[in-house]
Parts: structure tokens; sequence; C-alpha cells
């Protein structure tokens, strides 16, 4: 099943996404 | 006044637009077409392909590009450019790793708009030749293209304010 062929499944991929980059943001910057 | 303030501006003002088509076609267009074509009483979805699809396709497509370069001149013009997309690396430079990932995503997703979405698009629409089995797959590729791009947009506008504004953790 693939999370892209629904809204819902889109945007939490998203957020999740976006909390992961975040920590590798600050892996990079050592922060 | 300042040159950075007007392209920050006017990246902004291409950034809604862009933004916002992208989250009409996720989130109105592609629903109601189906919705549209599923109504075998109802008008059908052949006026939204022919007159709004068109349409909303130019502004999406070049609000995208617009963005870009206008992302791309702000970032030069203060000096990250180069930093912003080496993500900062072994710099302790927080602004442009922040930003940086910002402006991946961002051109993960004009390459997806103008290489991928638009020319599936022209076949969708009729604008250029295709057999009923190509235009099948320009939808599914255009489709997952489009749904990538809402997924990115979601970290892409936090990177981009918290790059200023801090992160969120």
């Amino acid at each position: 099943m693939n999370p892209l062929d629904s809204i819902t499944g889109t945007i939490i991929s998203g957020f999740v996404l976006a909390a992961i980059l975040t920590v590798v943001i600050k892996a990079i910057a050592g922060v | 006044m300042e040159i950075a303030s007007i392209v920050r501006w006017l990246h902004l003002l291409a950034g809604v637009t862009w933004i916002g088509l992208l989250y009409y076609f996720n989130f109105v267009q592609v629903p109601a077409m189906a919705k549209a074509t599923a109504d075998k009483g109802g008008p059908g979805p052949a006026a939204i392909g022919k007159y709004v699809a068109p349409l909303a396709l130019v502004w999406f497509r070049w609000a995208a590009l617009v963005t870009w370069l206008s992302g791309a001149a702000y970032l030069m013009g203060n000096g990250q450019l180069i930093n912003s997309f080496i993500l900062g690396i072994g710099q302790s430079n927080l602004y442009a790793t922040t930003i940086g990932m910002g402006a991946w995503l961002g051109t993960i997703m004009l390459f997806n708009v103008w290489v991928l979405i638009w020319p599936n698009q022209k076949k969708i629409l009729g604008i250029v030749q295709a057999s009923d089995e190509e235009k099948n797959k320009a939808r599914r590729v255009a489709f997952l293209a489009s749904r990538s791009n809402t997924l990115m947009s979601i970290p892409m506008l936090l990177f981009m304010g918290s790059a200023s504004h801090g992160l969120m953790f």
C-alpha cells in the first residue's frame, strides 16, 4: 500500500519526514 | 529599501502561488475529477480538464520556476547559496543547513514539476498526442510526482521558516 494514494497518508508521511529531517539538520549543524 | 527584501517578497508570493495550486490539485481537483467521472448523470469532468486544469498548470509551473530562481537569488545575495546547497556540512552553520534542506526539497519539487508533472499532464490533457495506454501511465506518474511534492512541501515549508525563526525541537 502506497501512502501517496491517500491524502491522509501523504500528510502524515510529510510530518514524519519533517521530524526525521529536523534530527538530521541538528546532527549536521552540531546543535 | 533593500533589494533582498523585494526578492524575498517575490519568493514568498511566487511560493504561495505554487504551493497553493499544488494543494488545489491534490486536495480539490483530483478528488473532484474522480467524483465527476463517477457521476454518470452529471456534467462530467470535461470542463475542468479543458478550462481549469490548463490555466492552473500555467500559473503552477511558472510560479515554481520563479520561486526557485528568487530563492536562489536571495541566498546568493546573502552569500549562503553554496553553503546552503552543501547543507553547511563542516561549517556549524545552522542557517545554511536548515534553509539548505528546504532548498534541496524545493529543488527536487521543481524537478518534479517540469520533468515529471508537466510533460505527463500534456499527454493527459491532450496537448500532445498519446495513446490510451500512454495516458494511463502518464496519469500515474503525474499523480505520484504531485503527491510526492505535497509530502515534501510539509518539511520544505518548515525549514524555510525555521532557518530564521528556529527549529521546532
